[in-house]
């Protein structure tokens, strides 16, 4: 017993204690902002940008994106392919400081609310809604409520499987819905699926990023210039209009369960950081203030942690040092450093 | 003879022994929980015991301040209306057919095949059939642990009736019994305490089914609540809801017990 107690510990423990390492996890899910990873892993650039800082990246795909997020906020992974919101929920609310690298790209239309047979939102009204509850999902219908002049209080929400929206709209009884792509697009297509809003309307506050430990990141830059390397390397294959690019981006809707057309269409209604300048001129733009929508939302939803007590308890450092919320309890960061060097070529 | 087959425990060993396993996870938690905590304060997978006795309070004896109810009873009742209806269903059904499938060739006939053949699907796979049949309310929940633990109880008690000795039946028949009298007076007296235990054996299965429609599309129950949770880590609440489902479970199973007990006391007889 006693030789198993302390096995479990070293085995949990390993992880926490982050040192200089030579040897990365990161884990990714199936989204259209996320796919280049899995493209880059298969392709031969992660092990190119790993070699060339001598290190090994190891990237694990999850079906269950927030086992993944779990498993990362435990230590059992170094980095983790998540939204600002659930990062700043799951990994920084369980006191783990994490670092959003990079953002991948923002959802600019892939959160979408729809009604059967009504085309206003003001419609949803009183009707039960499907969606996987404290998601971004319940995010969108909250700020799209709020839009409207309404709160949570105006409709029920009903906590359903992410798996199972195409299912569950098919079923009679199911008249108001919040989900993401591809599902979304799928129900769309259907007769009397109404769009009544979307998460054009919300643009730059659910970020897709990657979220990394900050001791580990501090103890191993070369990690973090590999993992930045990895990603603008492989937006740029993809960002031109040759085969190279076709090929890219096909093998990626092959990987997602469609095809080139499909995940043309996911990417057009996902707001791609194709460039680092991209992403470090969003973050010079008004992030402070669309982060306090994304910390209130948590707050309300006690998603802080029960000893939070006011939308600031965790404070969030932005790219150029400023921190919204608790100076003293920073637990989310973002950098835009290795950003940098990647605009500078000195990666 | 001084083998080890032969040397039993008294009472206070027996008792000290039982307890053994389990102080030994709660020990292994706590050091494993501490040595996190140390590391991290607000670590979440491991909390430790005064974080776990705020979530309880605050589930079971706080009103929520979203709702105003409070949530483990709330949880408690959907979860257990829902689990109590099921299984209710499964029992029925799994008693009528189950006997007639033991007693009557031509139903044996008609149906062994097929409730083999159905008991081998996993119900979780045609989730999404149950769905658009069912809808997603409490109807489709009621309907998956029915469905998931019926087959079972259906094959279990047409075995058991077709263990009820032959010569029974020939003497009821001799005596001028009809298959009605037979299957009233004979079969199922001795088949209600065998049905008892096809339930117990099953409510494993369906506290699984329960969770798992629970998991999919609710808005109240024990599974619900669990994987809701789990979407932020909060072992805190967790731990506790999976003591209090097995606690529950446990409960239902010794009650069961002792319904057989009370209600079928010369299956006892003579031992």
């Amino acid at each position: 017993m006693k030789r198993f107690s302390a096995l479990l510990l070293s085995s949990m423990l390993l992880s926490t204690a982050a040192q200089a390492q030579d040897s990365f996890k990161v884990c990714w899910s199936i989204y259209a902002g996320w796919m280049p990873w899995a493209y880059g892993a298969e392709s031969g650039i992660v092990k190119k940008w790993a070699d060339k800082y001598d290190i090994n990246i190891e990237l694990v795909q999850f079906n269950d994106y927030i086992e993944g997020i779990n498993q990362f906020t435990a230590g059992a992974y170094d980095g983790v392919m998540a939204t600002n919101m659930d990062a700043l929920a799951i990994p920084s609310a369980g006191g783990v400081d994490s670092t959003i690298l990079l953002i991948c790209d923002y959802s600019d239309g892939n959160d979408v609310i729809i009604l059967k047979g009504k085309d206003k939102l003001e419609d949803i009204k009183g009707q039960k809604v499907n969606l996987v509850e404290l998601s971004v999902s319940h995010y969108t219908l909250a700020r799209g409520l709020e839009s409207v002049g309404m709160s949570e209080k105006d409709v029920t929400v009903v906590n359903t499987s992410d798996a199972d929206m195409i299912a569950a709209y098919a079923t009679p009884d199911v008249t108001a819905m919040v989900t993401w792509n591809p599902m979304a697009a799928e129900i769309l297509q259907q007769e009397g699926a109404y769009n009544v809003f979307d998460s054009t309307k919300l643009p730059g506050e659910i970020q897709d990023s990657l979220v990394v430990n900050t001791q580990t990141l501090k103890d191993n830059p070369a990690f973090a210039k590999a993992m930045t390397g990895i990603w603008y390397e492989t937006m740029a294959l993809m960002s031109g209009d040759d085969e190279a690019a076709k090929e890219a981006k096909t093998a990626m809707g092959v990987a997602s369960g469609t095809d080139l057309e499909g995940y043309e269409a996911q990417l057009a209604a996902t707001e791609m950081f194709y460039k680092p300048e991209d992403y470090i001129k969003f973050t010079e733009g008004n992030l402070g203030e669309l982060t306090t929508f994304v910390t209130s939302f948590l707050f309300d939803h006690g998603l802080l942690g029960q000893a939070a007590t006011s939308p600031g308890y965790i404070g969030i450092e932005l790219a150029d040092g400023t921190i919204v919320g608790d100076e003293n309890n920073v637990l989310l960061r973002y950098t835009t450093e290795y950003a940098k060097m990647a605009a500078e070529g000195k990666l | 003879m001084r083998r080890l087959i032969n040397r039993r425990p008294d009472v206070a060993i027996g008792f000290g022994l039982m307890l053994l396993p389990f102080v030994a996870v709660i020990i292994a938690y706590m050091v494993a929980s501490d040595a996190r905590l140390s590391v991290n304060p607000n670590d979440k997978l491991l909390p430790g015991w005064s974080t776990i006795a705020a979530a309880i309070e605050r589930m079971a004896f706080l009103p929520d301040q979203r709702t105003g109810t409070y949530l483990l009873l709330e949880d408690t009742i959907s979860s257990l209306t829902r689990l109590g209806i099921g299984v209710a269903v499964a029992t029925v059904i799994g008693g009528i057919f189950g006997i007639l499938q033991g007693l009557i060739p031509y139903f044996r006939s008609t149906f062994n095949a097929f409730t083999s053949v159905l008991s081998m699907i996993p119900p979780l796979a045609v989730l999404p059939i149950l769905f658009i049949v069912f809808g997603l309310g409490e109807l489709a929940k009621v309907v998956l642990v029915a469905v998931g633990i019926a087959p079972f109880i259906i094959r279990d008690l047409a075995l058991r009736t077709e263990e009820i000795p032959h010569e029974e039946i020939i003497k009821a028949q001799t005596l001028g019994a009809s298959t009605w009298q037979i299957i009233v007076r004979i079969v199922v007296p001795q088949m209600l305490p065998r049905l008892i235990d096809g339930v117990r054996l099953s409510l494993g299965a369906a506290w699984l089914f329960l969770i798992a429609a629970e998991a999919i599309a609710s808005d109240s129950g024990l599974g619900y609540r669990i994987f809701l949770m789990r979407r932020y880590l909060a072992m805190d609440v967790i731990l506790p809801y999976v003591a209090w489902i097995t606690f529950l479970a446990f409960a239902l199973d010794l009650a069961l017990r002792l319904f057989q007990r009370v209600a079928f006391r010369w299956m006892y007889r003579g031992n």
